[in-house]
């Protein structure tokens, strides 16, 4: 049928175009959104195209989308923050090697007029118990993200069952951290965020950082090769290639001298055993 | 080569046109014969403009039969033509829309501009050709479509009140177009509710009425001593137009 | 804003494959929208009535489906994985040909399909078959279709749900306006994004009123 065959030249033609500058010398990497978002690989990435001529693309997601999207072959190389679905995913086969990388940390955010009267503590645990207890506004992601699962297993730790205690101070937004920020901005609520968001983050409003430090806050990042054997399209020499310059020295300080504002966020921890 | 057997005459045979359960056309059987200039008269809603598009073959009847002396070739150019009240024009040049029915008739490429242009000079639009054919007067655009028709050749011309919008001197235009028309060999059906015009234009006149073809009379005849009463009141204008 | 304002290179980069992409799916949704519009409005077949309402329903498709259903089909683990086209501009230009062609379809055969009843009569008496009128219409109609064909480009440039899945916003490659947007947006910097917002508007509606005046002195000039 004529419309048939004109719409397939017309498809050849787009493959064309665009196909004409796809070169093999890339891979795809999927990560988490709160990671694109703290500008990390904007800096880290040119360096090590450079170094190498191999492009990294990535693609940032959830936590779970991205693992999914690896699952699926969509992706070479998984890097993400969430050690429990790493682990099973390695169990899973998807994975060849899970290497930690670096670790950055979560925060409490909240309004400088702290209802809750937590500014200021190193515990987090003790802070999440008395936001509860004033029933002070909360946004939570609510997106089954690292975040959200790391701020679910605080709430876990602190002996409250959060699904029992949500109330009207609770919010479950169910998004992604730069939108829970502007809600949280314009509620004048707490909320656990990645120190890299916030950083970056412009909208603060009356927000600020209440509580940090504590080591239960910390957030260990892992970086695994998709499994070639289930997945023969997966670029296995370049996606190798970009993990060992991760874990280098010179991708480690290359992470350790990311800076916002002359804060370093993360902390490259590639030789921490147990990490 | 043998000269292709003429279309005329068309004959109609117990012909019945019916939306639903109303008879337009009730039984109507006529046949149309070269030479005549034949002019169809009728009150409103007797079923005129139906009947014409019946002879053309813009509608099916729903009974009985209308049959060419020789068929027109299906695919093949159109050996008969239409103009209709209001004329339709492409948005093109007024030569424009010549070429394109001329390349509907299998006029070879070379040739179409030529023979459009010389049908433009024989109703007196020459000047206007590179004209976008919409923007033309009504006159203009009626002319156009009858521009249309002269480059065809076509052996029958159906007219369907082709001056009904148009103001005297335009009406006058086109009749004097539609007569040269048929001084060339072009046998005329018209359909007009302009009794003068009926009268300068017709050789015979077909009288339609409620459907049924109540008179056929040579027209000098038709308007002095109709055979019908209902002509006679038609005439006397106690029908309506 | 400063950014945006200085015409940095990255964000030339976004705009010009945004058009790239979005031009790119106007062109092919034409070539098969319009001819299948004029079609169905000049033809009568068993079922049209009901192709013409299921043709207005797809103008309805929401982005996000027809993104993941294009993800399913290019993924890796779908049928057409092999092609490797998914993350790629050319999975975004499938994507949205997809999303705006039944919109063109259906505008065109509504246009076709009114100009029909008024040219059907004459064209047949010419001698004009069904389908030598479809193309013909089409060209008559040109300056109502510009409308249609800006409409579809409209819609293909706006949507962000499947350039999202199918595009996956990788930077440098897949990223442009809407996924930008929406990631400055994310990022809490919405001065960013509104100036990126406000450049995706001020060309659309820069390509409008350039339609306009087109169609004007076109309108006066052939009527």
């Amino acid at each position: 049928m004529v419309v048939a065959r004109r719409a397939f030249v017309a498809l050849l033609l787009a493959l064309a175009v665009f196909g004409a500058q796809a070169q093999d010398r890339f891979i795809t990497v999927a990560s988490t959104t709160s990671t694109e978002q703290s500008g990390l690989f904007g800096y880290l990435l040119p360096i090590f195209e450079n170094k190498t001529g191999i492009q990294v693309r990535v693609v940032a997601l959830g936590t779970g989308q991205a693992l999914d999207l690896a699952r699926r072959g969509d992706a070479d190389v998984v890097f993400v923050h969430a050690r429990a679905a790493e682990e099973k995913f390695l169990a899973d086969g998807q994975g060849v090697r899970r290497y930690p990388v670096m670790f950055n940390d979560f925060v409490l955010i909240g309004p400088k007029s702290d209802p809750a009267g937590v500014a200021g503590s190193k515990d987090i645990l003790e802070a999440l118990k008395k936001i509860q207890s004033t029933q002070a506004a909360f946004v939570s992601r609510g997106d089954k993200s690292g975040t959200h699962m790391a701020e679910l297993d605080l709430w876990k730790a602190t002996g409250i069952d959060i699904d029992k205690a949500k109330g009207a101070w609770y919010r479950d937004t169910g998004q992604g951290m730069g939108p829970a920020l502007n809600t949280a901005s314009s509620m004048n609520a707490y909320l656990l965020a990645d120190r890299g968001t916030w950083l970056a983050f412009r909208n603060r409003g009356d927000l600020a950082i209440l509580v940090e430090g504590d080591k239960r806050l910390y957030n260990q990042y892992g970086v695994m090769l998709v499994n070639p054997d289930k997945h023969p399209a997966v670029k296995k020499a370049f996606g190798q290639s970009f993990i060992d310059w991760l874990v280098s020295p010179e991708g480690q300080k290359a992470i350790a001298d990311y800076k916002i504002g002359g804060e370093q966020l993360f902390f490259p921890n590639a030789g921490q055993a147990g990490a | 080569m043998r000269a292709p057997l003429s279309l005329l005459p068309l004959a109609l045979e117990n012909v019945v046109f019916a939306v639903g359960s109303r008879r337009i056309i009730d039984g109507v059987s006529v046949r149309i014969d070269a030479g005549p200039r034949t002019v169809i008269l009728g009150p409103n809603g007797a079923g005129k403009s139906v009947l014409l598009r019946i002879c053309h073959g813009l509608l099916a009847p729903t009974a009985g039969t209308v049959a060419w002396n020789a068929p027109e070739i299906a695919g093949g150019p159109r050996r008969q033509a239409m103009v209709f009240q209001r004329p339709v024009l492409l948005r093109r040049s007024a030569l424009g829309n010549v070429t394109y029915a001329l390349k509907l008739a299998d006029v070879p490429v070379g040739q179409r501009e030529e023979r459009a242009m010389e049908a433009l000079r024989k109703v007196g639009l020459d000047g206007l050709g590179r004209h976008s054919a919409r923007v033309l007067s009504g006159g203009e655009q009626q002319r156009l479509a009858l521009a249309r028709v002269w480059a065809l050749r076509p052996e029958v011309l159906f007219l369907d009140e082709p001056t009904a919008s148009l103001d005297p001197g335009a009406a006058h235009e086109i009749e004097q177009v539609i007569a040269a028309l048929h001084a060339a060999g072009t046998k005329i059906v018209l359909v007009t509710h302009n009794l003068g015009q009926a009268h300068r234009l017709g050789d015979e006149v077909l009288f339609l009425h409620q459907g049924r073809l109540l008179e056929r009379t040579p027209a000098d005849r038709f308007f002095k001593h109709p055979t019908s009463s209902e002509a006679a009141k038609f005439l006397e204008g106690e029908l309506p137009w | 804003m400063g950014l945006v304002v200085a015409a940095d290179p990255k964000l030339v980069g976004i705009v010009l494959l945004s058009l790239r992409i979005s031009v790119t799916a106007v062109v092919i949704g034409c070539a098969i929208g319009l001819p299948v519009g004029a079609a169905i409005a000049v033809n009568e077949f068993r079922g049209r009535r009901a192709l013409i309402v299921i043709l207005n329903g797809l103008m309805g498709l929401p982005s996000v489906v027809v993104g993941l259903v294009v993800y399913l089909l290019l993924s890796r683990a779908g049928p057409l994985g092999s092609w490797g086209i998914l993350f790629t501009p050319t999975a975004m230009v499938i994507a949205q040909t997809i999303l705006i062609t039944p919109t063109l379809a259906a505008l065109s055969r509504q246009v076709v399909g009114d100009a029909w009843q008024e040219y059907r009569e004459q064209l047949r008496s010419l001698g004009e078959t069904r389908l030598g009128a479809a193309p013909t219409l089409l060209w008559d109609l040109r300056f109502s279709l510009v409308t249609i064909v800006l409409a579809g480009f409209g819609r293909a440039a706006s949507e962000v749900g499947a350039v999202m899945i199918v595009g996956g916003n990788i930077d440098g490659v897949t990223r442009v306006m809407t996924t930008a947007i929406a990631l400055e947006t994310s990022k809490g910097d919405l001065p960013l994004a509104l100036g990126l917002g406000f450049i995706l508007l001020f060309i659309v509606l820069a390509l409008n009123a350039g339609a306009s005046v087109v169609k004007e002195t076109a309108q006066r000039r052939y009527g």
